[in-house]
């Protein structure tokens, strides 16, 4: 039994690997290659695919846009969630637990139901097509996420660090910013990650929101596979490269992400 | 839990996250409620119409199959997700360079945009070009999931084990390692089974996390809308239609805004009572 433990590990992470091998192998095949017929890699190694996404601006300003509204979304949503996240684990206030529900509900409103009233909002408040609006719209689902794993993170320091540093004389923000959030470091690098996550991975929002300006390389994506006669080595060229920022951001936290799920609840 | 002060003035600390919420939860949700009541033939006039819309969607089988399949999606994928994703997390190694490949090997699908784990299962399931397609038709079984129902459910309900397992795999090894290592040998001095160990120690202390787990997967897979858009557009037919994408076709496709507000609604409603409930269970398993 015990010599065997490794498998199903191994198994699962091959199984997870396949499809982004093929993707990753597509990418790499021209066109024609792939339709006309099955080969397990490429035959004529191309970087084609590649050069187009790197030299036309039509699809590296994609990247640009996507990082863009998710960065601006990340700083956002972790901004403001920090000192709500504080009042819930501290504080006992009018309506504490129902407020927090009602945060936790728009975690679970689906997009589909709030594309068309966000086109109409911010196309009032004139904020339609520009990376601002997508990130607002994520904060939708992401500030209560960071608030949620905040909230986990903070109700594990205990509360004397507070009291001793009030009677030390600390003002409130001064404790809060110069103890407290280096105290939680590890939550916030936690929240962040999750909030870069949802923001990165979701695109009707981000398709709805947009048009010209501000469009996200995934919609890029979904427009140029339809019009140019499904190029497919194109498709999973850009595919590719939206997996790189993610692999990126889960290594950096790798260390922290066991962790951060057992005590941030999420 | 026990020992917060009340103060209501840590009001003035929620209300930067209350005001963005609300700007973007409550200004749109009144204008779901606004079309859901009312009938327009566009020029913005609008014509009151009471609840025949909400009658109308309760009363249509559309309606109906789409929640069908919604619950049969999400039941299924449950069934499969969660102890699958438990039984990786039993097995994975607790410490060693392994850890780190192991997690940030399994959380890549996590960080992949929606619309690409569509498109990479469509290249990937195609029977013509793609692996997955080419192997299942090298052993005999006619498959083709752009014509076959069945085919196309198969290939949906993979992706998205594809997908979310390793989210539930996360959860449940984080629950692990906060086992304390004593607890086992106690269990080994007792000569607990292998069974015991996981049933007496390990699945209660991943009894947090997996509600967790369970919350997030059920709320998510109700949800969904973009990979199975992408991978089957719906069909064959509208056997993958889903509640989101039957939702969008009738709101931004058929532009009937009226029907779209109230199934709106009442989709939001059915996610919001069933969460609901299992946030109310979780709470009390936290206060226990």
């Amino acid at each position: 039994m015990k010599h065997v433990k490794w498998l199903p590990p191994t198994l699962y992470i091959l199984f997870l690997l396949l499809p982004i091998y093929w993707l990753v192998t597509m990418s790499f095949k021209t066109t024609n290659e792939i339709l006309g017929g099955f080969s397990l890699w490429p035959q004529e190694f191309t970087l084609r695919n590649y050069v187009t996404i790197f030299t036309d601006r039509s699809w590296y300003v994609g990247y640009l846009n996507s990082i863009t509204y998710v960065t601006i979304n990340t700083l956002i949503s972790v901004t403001v969630a920090l000192p709500a996240a504080y009042a819930f684990s501290r504080y006992r206030f009018l309506g504490d637990k129902h407020l927090f529900f009602w945060l936790l509900t728009n975690r679970m409103a689906p997009p589909a139901v709030f594309a068309l009233p966000f086109f109409q909002l911010y196309s009032a408040v004139g904020l339609f097509d520009t990376p601002i609006a997508v990130a607002l719209a994520h904060a939708l689902f992401n500030v209560p996420l960071a608030v949620w794993i905040l909230e986990g993170f903070m109700s594990g320091v205990p509360k004397e660090l507070d009291e001793t540093a009030f009677v030390d004389g600390y003002s409130f923000w001064r404790f809060f910013i110069k103890i407290f959030l280096p105290t939680i470091a590890a939550g916030i690098g936690v929240a962040m990650f999750f909030c870069f996550m949802f923001s990165w991975v979701e695109l009707l929002l981000a398709k709805t929101l947009t048009s010209v300006d501000a469009k996200p390389i995934a919609a890029i994506m979904t427009k140029t596979a339809s019009t140019s006669g499904y190029e497919l080595g194109l498709l999973a060229a850009a595919g590719t490269l939206t997996i790189i920022p993610g692999a990126f951001v889960i290594w950096f936290v790798r260390n922290n992400i066991a962790k951060g799920f057992a005590l941030g609840r999420v | 839990m026990s020992n917060k002060t009340t103060n209501n003035r840590a009001w003035w600390l929620v209300a930067p996250v209350v005001m963005l919420v609300a700007f973007n939860a409550l200004i749109p949700l009144m204008t779901v409620v606004n079309y859901s009541v009312q009938e327009t033939f566009g020029d913005n006039v609008f014509f009151w119409e009471g609840v025949r819309w909400f009658e109308e969607v309760l009363h249509s089988g559309r309606f109906h199959a789409s929640l069908l399949r919604q619950l049969s999606f999400t039941g299924i994928i449950l069934l499969i997700e969660i102890p699958l994703g438990v039984a990786i997390a039993l097995t994975m190694p607790k410490k060693g360079v392994w850890v780190s490949v192991c997690l940030v090997l399994m959380a890549l699908p996590l960080l992949i945009p929606w619309n690409v784990v569509g498109a990479m299962w469509n290249i990937f399931a195609l029977p013509e070009i793609g692996l997955l397609g080419k192997m299942i038709n090298g052993l005999g079984i006619d498959y083709n999931f752009t014509r076959q129902p069945l085919a196309a459910w198969f290939t949906t309900i993979l992706m998205d084990v594809w997908h979310w397992t390793s989210l539930v795999t996360l959860l449940a090894y984080a629950g692990l390692c906060s086992i304390p290592e004593a607890y086992y040998q106690a269990a080994r001095i007792d000569g607990a089974s292998r069974w015991a160990v996981f049933r007496f120690i390990q699945l209660p202390k991943m009894k947090r996390v997996l509600t967790i787990a369970i919350l997030l997967r059920f709320m998510d897979s109700f949800m969904i809308y973009t990979e199975p858009f992408v991978l089957t557009g719906g069909g064959p037919g509208n056997s993958t239609t889903f509640l989101s994408i039957d939702l969008v076709k009738i709101a931004l496709g058929q532009f009937d805004l009226g029907p779209a507000a109230a199934m709106s609604l009442i989709y939001f409603l059915i996610i919001l009572v069933l969460s609901w409930i299992f946030y109310t269970l979780m709470m009390r398993n936290e206060e226990q």
